[in-house]
């Protein structure tokens, strides 16, 4: 198998963007909506062909680029989530863009618009090399593509404050968490000599009395990978950012830039975990951020009113569940992949439950000009469908049985549990309960309180397509969770364990 | 078949909510899953005995997930009394004045999870599908209930959600202690583990009380109750009928198909604290039923405080002790959903159901003193009826668990505590029947009040005659208890 195949993917969405870039500058047409369909129509394409292409099960021993690249189960799964994000991204993007054009001046009502739709398929590309990195390198600067689309994007909105204010916060931290991480990485480079994750997992065993040195680069790195996940005590630029940024950016940064964020976590952790000596204090260091992440998260979510910022503590909160997974990645070799599958799993389904209520949110917050909770009563009124939509994701964002969120929890927790992490699931039990207050407040809003305006809320065909599917998901996930279980094990170990006769 | 217990209720609501013509379909619906429960109870086979009507489909097979449904004797009973509480649910609602079509699907999904819970005999669904009735009764006490809805309905969704969470952890230490090579969620097997003594008991106690503290605060086990109450006083009557006859059990029902057969060494271990809550439940819950001065709340109370006899059944952990506990989950859920019919009909005609604005009644609606004087004596445990015989075999079943040598041992003292519980219940239950129905009526209250008509009437007599054929015949619903129970205890 040549193993050009899964580069291939990133190749067409980077052509896609320049593409969509260059063609904008040259078109004088005013109506833009041409931008973000062909990108989803290319991008839903590339989706598709992913799960044609072969994925090699480990890291290529050859040098040169192959050295930098590894497109394992893990990594196509994470091109994949990229892939659909971006996707419903762009479908939140054009039903966002009346939003954005109040906030740009233009001669014509889509002059500004062309950057709006062609940054995130910039970000996609990078967040699919981030699926693949294996070497602080490739890290590294993929990192940096997903970030700096993000600064552009968040600020987007020049004549808006708030989503300016949320911009320059989102640069300055952005910065200072991409400084420690480089920091970090120089720290293990001269520990070790290697930047490459699997060359480091060889030498580290050889190397003895540097564990402190080792350790206080991997506590820089996970600073600023804190950053990206926002995990606490790392989550002080989330509420604000969330709150000002473009909804569908919000929704992008708590989807895409989490989930790849998680996949270098644990790509960069695996090394170490064959250390006895480090990956015991290692291991306790995630569980402390997870523990402050549930508690903040979930904590701080209660007595919001602004959907957008209730939304942006509960992604600090699931932030904290994921963590707890990470934590539970167990050292030894006899099952590895437990941890890795909840992760995987939790984000997928995170995937779907935040996009889903994004999008809603959006359609909603349009007709009711405001995205405070207060702004979605009797909505089971005004549009049953919506606020079935909205039910399902709240649902599965607190964890009710048979919705993908809640699978998702199932396994995180079971994870925990195998470690004896008790502490970490005594936090999480009280955590999901006031999880289920803040998600159900949007469900008693929608259904408990009568309409402030009678008004219908009309959706569009392809929102309402991308709803459906997205609520769909969400439940056939929750209940046949295989495929994505399936698709996250390497395939050597797919067989099922035999279960032992008793007699 | 027991797919079609849980599916035609999930289809009817699904259909209601899509603009199928709601209290027809509703009731139909509600007659179809009592009729099938019903063939599903005659069409058992006794003399096979062990699970029948299995039907499975793999979930997630490197862990043995599947969907697995399968019924034996007790999970028939049980899906008889969901059968029996729904049609009755559904028939005596009211007029619903908004959004009716959200009510009764709601209504349906209740009853749904109870089913699917009953029927399932995979951890994990068995679990879920009990979760699946926490939203919809969310939805029903808060839009439609009465008095202080929207805390009741606050109250009620955290403590169960808390409860439930703690439950699945308890589930999973579970599912974890078993050895690697033999981890499943089957039920079925688990028991056929448990048999084999696979888990060792130093391993047992940790996930016991996970699933004592998980079980107890879905059953309102002291101090887990105080949700109980409140929420069944504001909920809308078939929401506290399906909720305290039927779904509530649920937690008892785990206790006796999961906890107690598969960890009995973590049983062992927790004897003492589960018998001191349960004498707390019986003793300290009903002097606060005695307290009560409004019907509905008193109710509430009242089904808290049953619960204990329930558990102490349950802790005897001998035959004749667990099938009356068995017996009594169906007969207390027949008795209180009786009464919660009954207070709801006098709430229709008048908002208050505080004793003080109420008496005499029995003067313009004989039939409605008449039916709750019949569920206020089930309740006691008067003779005839099928609670006096469960409550027998729970004294029994309790007492049992001593030596004459050894003086009154831990149990005893309190199967002694509980009796006195029988009089207490009687307290409370006459009082309110004084209150309620004898005496002189007020005239400008009861103006213009006259007996439910015949459709609201005749559910509360399905109800009251079940209670009385399993009064009478207690051994024919014993037939189908006595040999899952025999199973469980091996």
């Amino acid at each position: 198998m040549h193993p050009i195949a899964p580069i291939t993917l990133e190749i067409i969405v980077l052509i896609l963007g320049v593409f969509l870039l260059l063609a904008e500058s040259f078109s004088k047409d005013g109506n833009k909506n041409w931008m973000p369909e062909t990108a989803i129509f290319v991008l839903a394409w590339v989706f598709a062909f992913s799960f044609f292409t072969p994925g090699n099960p480990s890291p290529l021993p050859e040098t040169g680029f192959w050295h930098f690249y590894s497109a394992d189960p893990t990594a196509l799964f994470f091109k994949r989530i990229a892939l659909l994000t971006t996707i419903v991204v762009l479908v939140m993007c054009l039903e966002y863009r009346s939003v954005v054009e109040r906030f740009i001046p233009g001669e014509t009502p889509g002059a500004g618009l062309g950057e709006f739709y062609s940054l995130p398929v910039f970000t996609c590309a990078g967040l699919m090399f981030m699926a693949s990195a294996v070497d602080f390198l490739l890290i590294f600067v993929s990192l940096e593509l997903v970030t700096i689309s993000f600064y552009i994007l968040v600020a987007y909105m020049r004549r808006n404050p708030a989503s300016l204010e949320a911009g320059v916060k989102y640069l300055i931290l952005g910065a200072l968490s991409t400084g420690f991480l480089v920091y970090g990485i120089t720290w293990i480079f001269g520990v070790t000599g290697e930047t490459n994750l699997s060359q480091i997992a060889v030498k580290l065993p050889q190397l003895h009395g540097s564990e402190q040195a080792l350790l206080f680069g991997l506590m820089l790195v996970m600073i600023g990978l804190g950053f990206k996940v926002a995990a606490a005590p790392f989550q002080l630029w989330v509420p604000d950012v969330y709150q000002g940024a473009p909804t569908p950016i919000t929704a992008f940064l708590s989807v895409g830039s989490k989930a790849a964020g998680f996949i270098v976590l644990i790509r960069v952790l695996q090394p170490f975990l064959v250390l006895p000596t480090v990956s015991g204090k290692i291991l306790s260091l995630v569980a402390i951020l997870a523990a402050l992440s549930l508690i903040y998260g979930n904590l701080a979510a209660m007595p919001q009113d602004n959907l957008k910022r209730l939304l942006a503590y509960s992604s600090i909160a699931h932030a904290g569940y994921i963590l707890v997974a990470v934590a539970s990645v167990s050292s030894e070799m006899a099952n590895p992949g437990a941890a890795n599958v909840a992760i995987g799993y939790y984000l997928a389904g995170y995937l779907l439950m935040t996009l889903l209520s994004f999008l809603v949110m959006i359609i909603v917050a349009r007709h009711s000009r405001g995205d405070d909770i207060m702004h979605f009563n009797g909505l089971g009124k005004r549009s049953p469908f919506l606020a079935a939509g909205m039910l399902i994701a709240m649902l599965s964002l607190a964890g009710i049985p048979f919705t993908a969120g809640f699978m998702g929890k199932f396994l995180v927790f079971a994870a925990a549990v195998e470690q004896h992490h008790f502490f970490l699931v005594g936090i999480g039990i009280v955590t999901v309960a006031a999880g289920f207050y803040y998600y159900l407040r949007i469900v008693s809003a929608m259904y408990w309180q009568e309409p402030n305006d009678d008004t219908p809320i009309t959706v569009g065909p392809l929102a309402r397509l991308v709803i459906t599917v997205l609520a769909v998901a969400t439940i056939f996930f929750g209940i046949f969770p295989q495929p994505i279980i399936a698709a996250l094990q390497p395939s050597q170990t797919a067989a099922t364990p035999t279960v032992a006769s008793v007699k | 078949m027991l797919n079609l217990l849980i599916f035609v209720p999930i289809i009817a609501a699904l259909g209601i909510l899509l603009g199928a013509p709601a209290r027809k379909t509703a009731l139909l619906a509600g007659l179809a899953e009592f009729v099938i429960s019903l063939l599903a109870l005659f069409s058992y086979d006794r003399a096979v005995g062990g699970f029948q009507f299995a039907s499975q489909f793999p979930i997630i097979p490197s862990w043995d997930l599947k969907y697995y449904v399968a019924a034996d004797g007790l999970s028939l009973v049980m899906l008889l009394l969901t059968g029996i509480v729904t049609f009755a649910a559904v028939c005596v609602t009211p007029k619903i004045e908004r959004r009716e079509n959200l009510f009764y699907a709601c209504v349906l999904f209740i009853t749904a999870g109870a089913a699917g819970a009953f029927a399932s005999q995979d951890l994990f669904f068995f679990y879920g599908f009990h979760e699946l009735a926490l939203i919809p009764t969310f939805l029903l006490i808060g839009l439609w209930g009465s008095g202080e809805r929207q805390a009741a309905a606050w109250k009620i969704t955290i403590y169960l959600a808390l409860g439930s969470f703690v439950l699945l952890i308890g589930l999973v230490d579970l599912y974890q202690a078993l050895p690697a090579d033999a981890r499943t969620f089957d039920m079925v097997r688990l028991q056929q583990l448990a048999v084999a003594k696979v888990i060792p008991a130093t391993a047992q106690a940790r996930p016991f009380l996970f699933l004592l503290i998980g079980f107890g605060t879905l059953v309102s086990l002291f101090p887990f109750h105080s949700w109980a109450p409140t929420a069944y006083a504001s909920a809308p009557t078939p929401a506290a009928m399906l909720h305290a006859g039927v779904l509530k059990k649920f937690g008892l029902y785990g206790l006796l198909r999961v906890a107690i057969p598969l960890l009995p060494e973590g049983a062992k271990h927790w004897a003492d604290l589960l018998l001191i809550l349960l004498v707390a439940n019986i003793l300290y819950v009903g002097l606060v039923t005695i307290a009560q001065r409004k019907l509905d709340l008193m109710l509430g109370y009242s089904s808290v405080m049953h619960m204990g006899y329930i558990f102490l059944g349950i802790a005897s952990f001998n035959l004749i002790g667990l099938s009356g506990a068995a017996l009594l989950m169906f007969a207390h859920g027949l008795s209180i959903a009786a009464l919660f019919a009954i207070a709801g009909m006098i709430r229709e005609r008048h908002l208050s159901l505080s004793f003080d604005s109420l008496g005499g009644l029995a003067k313009p609606m004989p039939f409605l003193g008449f039916a709750f004087g019949v569920a206020a004596f089930a309740s006691i445990g008067l003779p005839g009826f099928a609670n006096f015989a469960s409550e027998v075999m729970v004294f029994f079943g309790a007492f049992k668990n001593g030596s004459a040598a050894l003086g009154f041992s831990s149990f005893q003292l309190a199967t002694i505590g509980a009796l006195w519980g029988v009089v207490i219940s009687a307290v409370y239950m006459l009082r309110a029947y004084k209150a309620v129905f004898l005496g002189e009526p007020d005239k400008a209250v009861v103006a213009g009040w006259t007996d439910p008509s015949a459709s609201m009437r005749w559910p509360v007599i399905l109800l009251l005659v079940t209670l009385l054929i399993a009064g009478f015949a207690p051994n024919y619903f014993l037939s189908y208890l006595k040999p899952t129970i025999e199973a469980l205890l091996r």
